[in-house]
């Protein structure tokens, strides 16, 4: 007998319970607070915040213990919070070459002024699994207590070895390498607009093609890791070729300002940490440009250098047009990057092929079955398998 | 953070919809882009049909929400849950009652009046997309009224199969001007959206436009005049209400080949089925 499918409402609140207990996990086991994600989950917090589009280091803590560490589903939560906030103006543009620097290093020069900062990088280690990490670190007292662990130094050495290592590297302005290159004029500049130009928004103005180079930018920047980590390669083993050299990668904190019009000049808000990409291409020139190096460009917040330097490759890729060169893979075409790149948009959709499709499917299986029908009133061999298949019925 | 501005949406956000939904009734089937925001649902989901609903709510409201034509689908009941906590506004399951109807997939069955608003949840609004991909040249073939690639695929069709095999998402003609795309209902449902007495809005939130159907605007199914437009009909009649002339669900009872038919409406079943009571009561 039909069993009607009822209680939608009451399977969805099972389902959220469920959820809920399969979050905490074993309670047996502390729960996880969102002061240890933010301080020790680090990259991840740092992904959800760029890809989630909003500098907040607790919320984004917050939604990734909410998602059990699905950082997808985290950006989604931080982006529909961020849907309710007001918009007040905008900052003024951040000037990363006053930036106050965790890391810098250039693969183009060995020395450059400003030097090269290695800062903490997983870059040179083995990847070998630490087994001591396994065993549970009691709360140090002591600022940066497990370094000083590890290495037997006093941590009031390290503190202030690195307070050197800062004073030395942070001088008030450390060119950008590309700059450098500028100079000499075989680098174009970094940016072809004239200095009024307001940059567009995608989150204010849909996204219209084809898009400028900032809309673009803003674009890659909350775009999915994995996707621009995927095209950047693309780009590196023959679709597009245009070999890079990560001229320069730069980590550290920048001051935000912004401008109140009441106040009618700007005040520094507050600090965040951004990774900046600038990456050199080869250039051979074309009708529309001379020879020269070109720039593509990558920015995130925190520290998500594999991210930034895929998104400055796919920059340079996506400026094919405006240089004047063959557009021949996917990377170099601005419709299919940015339609496709934003992972909310694409987790959703695709998920949404869970969502019940009844009405649809029975309008297909109605045509199918016509058709299927048809097709075998059409055959010269169907008399017979219709036949067998009438026969068939009958005995059920 | 438990508290939320009426309907979820700051007040700058819906304005900038409002204005949306004006151009989009203003150019019936035209595309209306707009900037989508991120919702606490996935895209996919009925963000487009969440925003619009959420723009023109007012405190007053009475809402129905559908999914395939029934009330307690799991995303129609998660959709009103989510308008009960951040609106407070009060919902229905009755067609008849409700200000305001949100749906994916399915038209009620019961005619809809000029005092009510039927917000439907696009996925995708080009009804060429799947013949063009890119957006830039889907535009340029609605502003010249090119729509002969439409029309090859409708003849190719019939040329193939002896009728057009598009049953959901079939393409109409928007006041002799726009070719639209009436979301994925049937196109079962194809006549109750010409000349319907209510506004009929649709949001496609992660493809970011909106268009309208203004009251009583005149819209054809395409077709040939030697293969007109025809709907889908059904041998049976529905198991629980005994209503025929309804878009029926398929539902299978037994791994035997069971199955029987019932009103993917379930507002309408239930009513009939009430009458019926009556009649014999």
């Amino acid at each position: 007998m039909y069993v009607a499918v009822k209680g939608g409402e009451k399977a969805i609140d099972n389902a959220h319970k469920l959820l809920k207990e399969k979050r905490r996990g074993d309670t047996q086991i502390a729960e996880i607070t969102t002061g240890q994600i933010s301080e020790q989950l680090t990259l991840a917090v740092d992904r959800v915040m760029t890809e989630g589009s909003l500098y907040d280091r607790s919320l984004a803590a917050l939604a990734i213990k909410q998602a059990r560490g699905d950082l997808i589903e985290a950006i989604f939560l931080i982006r529909a919070s961020r849907t309710t906030l007001p918009r007040f103006g905008y900052s003024k543009p951040v000037e990363t070459d006053k930036m106050e620097l965790s890391r810098r290093i250039s693969a183009t020069y060995k020395d450059l002024p400003g030097g090269q900062l290695l800062g903490p990088t997983f870059d040179y280690t083995h990847r070998l699994l630490e087994s001591e990490l396994e065993t549970d670190q009691p709360a140090s007292q002591q600022h940066r207590g497990i370094l000083s662990d590890q290495n037997s130094i006093d941590s009031t050495d390290v503190k202030s070895e690195i307070a050197n290592e800062e004073q030395t590297i942070a001088a008030p302005i450390i060119p950008h390498v590309l700059d450098l290159l500028g100079e000499e004029g075989l680098m174009e500049p970094p940016s072809n607009e004239p200095k009024d130009h307001e940059p567009e928004d995608l989150t204010r103005q849909p996204l219209s093609f084809p898009a400028s180079r900032d809309l673009r930018l803003q674009n890659l920047a909350r775009g999915d890791e994995g996707f621009l980590l995927a095209l950047g390669y693309s780009t590196q083993r023959g679709y597009a070729r245009n070999h890079p050299f990560a001229g320069e990668i730069r980590v550290g904190t920048v001051a935000i300002e912004f401008e109140p019009e009441e106040l009618g000049f700007a005040i520094e808000i507050g600090e965040i940490e951004l990774t900046e990409c600038e990456m050199v291409n080869q250039f051979k020139g074309s009708e529309k440009a001379p020879p020269q190096f070109t720039r593509g460009y990558g920015l995130t917040f925190g520290h998500c250098e594999r991210k930034a330097m895929s998104m400055a490759q796919i920059d340079r890729s996506l400026r094919a047009e405006e240089l004047g060169e063959q557009k021949t893979a996917p990377s170099q075409d601005g419709e299919f990057v940015l339609s496709h790149s934003d992972n909310v948009q694409a987790t959703g959709f695709v998920e949404h092929l869970k969502l019940p499709h009844y009405v649809d499917f029975q309008s297909e299986l109605e045509l199918i079955r016509r058709m299927h029908q048809e097709h075998d009133a059409a055959s010269p061999e169907s008399d017979q398998q219709a036949k067998d298949m009438t026969t068939h019925e009958a005995a059920e | 953070m438990s508290e939320y501005n009426f309907a979820y949406l700051n007040e700058q956000t819906k304005k900038m919809i409002r204005r949306a939904l004006l151009k989009a009734v203003a150019i019936p089937g035209y595309q209306v882009p707009f900037a989508s925001r991120e919702m606490p649902m996935p895209y996919g989901w009925g963000t487009g049909g969440v925003q619009v609903t959420a723009s023109i709510l007012t405190p007053d409201d009475i809402l129905k929400v559908i999914d395939q034509g029934a009330d307690d689908t799991t995303n129609a009941v998660s959709i009103r849950k989510f308008f009960k906590k951040t609106a407070a506004i009060e919902t229905t399951e009755l067609s008849e009652q409700a200000t305001i109807i949100q749906t994916r997939h399915r038209v009620p069955e019961t005619p809809l009046r000029e005092d009510q608003i039927l917000v439907y949840q696009v996925p995708i609004p080009e009804p060429l997309r799947f013949l063009e991909p890119r957006e830039t040249e889907t535009r340029k073939m609605h502003a010249y009224e090119d729509y002969g690639l439409m029309h090859v695929k409708l003849y190719e069709d019939i040329s193939q199969h002896g009728h057009i095999s598009t049953t959901y998402a079939y393409p109409v003609m928007v006041e002799g001007r726009y070719v639209m795309d009436p979301s994925p209902t049937p196109k079962f449902d194809n006549p109750k959206i010409n000349n319907c007495p209510a506004l009929q809005l649709f949001g496609a939130g992660r493809e970011k436009r909106i268009y309208a159907l203004p009251p009583y605007t005149k819209v054809t199914s395409l077709d040939f005049e030697d293969h007109p437009f025809e709907v889908q009909k059904w041998q049976a009649s529905c198991e629980l209400c005994g209503t025929s002339g309804t878009f029926l669900d398929e539902v299978i009872t037994d791994d035997k080949g069971g199955r029987i038919f019932v009103c993917s409406d379930t507002d309408f079943c239930r009513k009939q089925q009430s009458e019926k009571f009556e009649e014999a009561g």
